[in-house]
């Protein structure tokens, strides 16, 4: 399919200061359609700040970025467009702690979408059947654990149908035993075809399903490759140093 | 080693009355004679009240001028209508706790309240067959509300929404002339509790939202909207409320066209309004600021606009933070209504003050004071309990 190898995300040459702090120098990345992208590097490397640009949570200051086809600008309406087509999770869940599960799903789409109430919860509880958790749709946030909440987080930004999915970390809150539990549901996903772009650690995540993976060091790319390629045989020196330290224990 | 499922819990110490009094009254000789002494003043304080309640207070000024204290000179003619919004308001009451608070006793004796109140105290005839009827007509409405929820919950939020206009109307009258169907009874007319109580709401119904919008508009990234807020705010919160009653009634009428006149209830209204604006104000901020970053990103990610992210994520969660801070601005609004009757309205505080003027009351300040603050009192407390119950039923602190 000529659809396989379209381009969905393109940023250009993306600077982002803080202040006088240099976030992000120059970062490029191309992703296609149904690729799933790991990003990882040291913490303050700028891997959370690119993959926020994105959906501009964060304002990136030079450069470009385009999102299925439309570019990031001041205009508000591109904006909007681009966040109905791209889900985001993060690293705290950041559900609606006073809607119940199902109206933290539906909500958006009803308002948004604007479709009935009766189709939001239809396809609400297909995505929590999906993740693994129908029975606690009727809920609140706070009565569920964290591999639980973080599990309807997903089902809330794949209620939106996105096209591309955005991880900020997603696991980094866990304890222990529930990363599974959300690393099978992130699995799955990349499986179904969904394009990913995902800020972890996980290296058996990466292993698993990324098509490509981008080492992230002071605001820049440091190096990017398949997995074999960054696991096996990374070429730069600060790439081994960094999976030497994530991989040695 | 002792087997882990054979240790027993330690052993909880039996309380009986008096164990609990020798641990916590008269733990030392210290704690004994602070004991002593506490429960002497407060025998001597509450001998002396229920002594001169009782034998001296001539509480007959309290009954010679109920109707004076209630509704100030409202019409006699016209009490109908009083009546008729109340009874209204009764049966929203009773289907509002049929369909949300369907096993309370806070139902049950808000319910029943006017029925006791009229066979206890000797009211004349009218008053005591329409006191009656709000309690027969609340248990119905209650009735109605327990058997079909589904169905009128809808038109109960209808009837709360209508019911400040039916008041006011129902209040004001539409005739003009003298023998038409509800003539009018002019604001100046109007006094006592039903004053009171009409300023109160109406403050509090649009102070509320104007509130809510000097809030949002302090924290705007318009610099214009935001610099009028912090303006706004912080002029009137520098001054007292009877300085802006005082300039509504003496001041406003300088810079109207000649020959019009803007009722001075009304200007006292909105006088309190956008003086308790200013304070809900600052109260909505602190709840706006204690919402994370996240929840904001989160509804930005889903695509939700601005208005939407504050209507439906950031707006219920903050005010639900404030619901107690809210309340006391609330609770704060009624009792500064007494300050009307420094610029000659005749609230409750207006009319105490008119009631003690006549000749036969003279010298009952005690009594007359004594009630109007127990009526102060009682309606204080009901709202600050009724918050209370919303916060439970809005599991507050819990989710």
């Amino acid at each position: 399919m000529t659809h396989e190898a379209e381009t969905i995300i393109s940023v250009q040459d993306v600077h982002k200061w803080y202040g006088d702090f240099h976030a992000l120098r120059g970062i490029n990345m191309e992703v296609k359609r149904r690729e799933v992208i790991v990003i990882f590097g040291p913490s303050g490397s700028g891997k959370s700040t690119f993959i926020r640009t994105i959906n501009r949570l964060e304002e990136h200051q030079r450069g470009k970025i385009i999102v299925d086809g439309i570019e990031l600008s001041h205009d508000v309406r591109n904006i909007e467009q681009i966040r109905m087509e791209t889900g985001m999770v993060f690293q705290q869940f950041n559900l609606f702690p006073h809607l119940t599960v199902l109206q933290n799903i539906t909500l958006a789409p009803i308002q948004v979408r604007k479709w009935t109430k009766q189709k939001a919860e239809e396809i609400a509880m297909q995505l929590l059947e999906r993740v693994g958790i129908p029975e606690q749709a009727h809920k609140y946030p706070g009565q569920l654990s964290g591999g639980q909440q973080q599990r309807v987080a997903i089902a809330r930004s794949l209620a939106m149908q996105p096209k591309i999915m955005l991880f900020d970390e997603p696991t980094s809150a866990l304890d222990p035993e529930m990363i599974k539990e959300v690393l099978d549901v992130m699995i799955e996903l990349a499986k179904s075809g969904m394009t990913m772009l995902v800020v972890t650690h996980e290296m058996g995540f990466a292993r698993a399903v990324a098509d490509r993976m981008f080492f992230f060091d002071q605001g820049q790319i440091v190096e990017s490759g398949t997995p074999d390629e960054i696991f096996k045989s990374p070429k730069e020196e600060r790439t081994k140093l960094f999976l030497s330290q994530i991989l040695s224990h | 080693m002792a087997n882990i499922d054979n240790v027993l819990p330690p052993l909880t110490e039996r309380s009986t009355i008096l164990r609990w009094l020798r641990k916590n009254l008269f733990g030392s000789w210290l704690d004994s004679l602070l004991t002593v002494v506490g429960l002497l003043i407060v025998y001597w304080a509450v001998k002396g009240f229920l002594t001169w309640a009782f034998t001296v207070a001539e509480w007959r000024v309290i009954s010679a001028n109920l109707r004076l204290l209630m509704i100030g000179q409202y019409p006699i003619e016209q009490v109908g209508r009083l009546w008729l919004w109340l009874a209204f308001l009764a049966f929203l009451a009773g289907n509002s706790f049929g369909i949300w608070a369907r096993r309370s006793w806070l139902a049950v004796g808000v319910l029943a309240l006017p029925a006791v109140l009229a066979l206890v105290f000797p009211f004349e005839g009218s008053a005591r067959n329409w006191l009656l009827a709000l309690t027969v007509i609340g248990a119905a409405g209650w009735l109605g509300g327990w058997t079909k929820p589904e169905v009128l919950k809808r038109s109960v939020i209808v009837g709360w929404v209508i019911a400040l206009p039916v008041i006011i109307l129902l209040t004001h009258g539409f005739s003009e002339s003298t023998t038409g169907f509800w003539t009018v009874a002019r604001t100046n007319l109007w006094g006592g509790l039903l004053l009171t109580f009409l300023l109160t709401v109406v403050a509090i119904l649009f102070s509320f939202p104007l509130g809510v919008l000097l809030a949002l508009g302090r924290r705007s990234e318009l610099p214009v909207v935001r610099w009028f807020s912090v303006l706004y705010i912080e002029l009137v919160r520098g001054v007292p409320l009877i300085t802006i009653l005082f300039m509504a009634q003496l001041m406003l009428p300088l810079f109207l066209p000649q020959g019009m006149t803007i009722d001075r209830v009304l200007r006292a209204m909105v006088g309190i309004t956008l003086f308790s604006a200013a304070y809900l104000a600052e109260n909505v901020r602190g709840g706006l600021q204690a919402i994370p970053k996240g929840q904001y990103e989160a509804a930005q990610a889903l695509g939700l606009s601005g208005a939407q992210t504050m209507i439906f994520i950031i707006l219920p969660q903050a005010l639900r933070l404030v619901i107690p801070i809210l309340v006391g601005q609330f609770i704060a609004v009624f009792k500064d209504t007494a300050l009307v009757a420094i610029v000659g309205l005749l609230d409750l505080v207006g009319i105490a003050k008119t009631v003690l003027a006549q000749p036969e009351f003279l010298g009952l300040q005690r009594e007359v004071y004594v009630f109007v603050s127990l009526v102060y009192w009682v309606l204080s407390y009901g709202m600050s309990y009724l918050s209370q119950r919303l916060e439970e039923r809005l599991g507050v602190g819990k989710r």
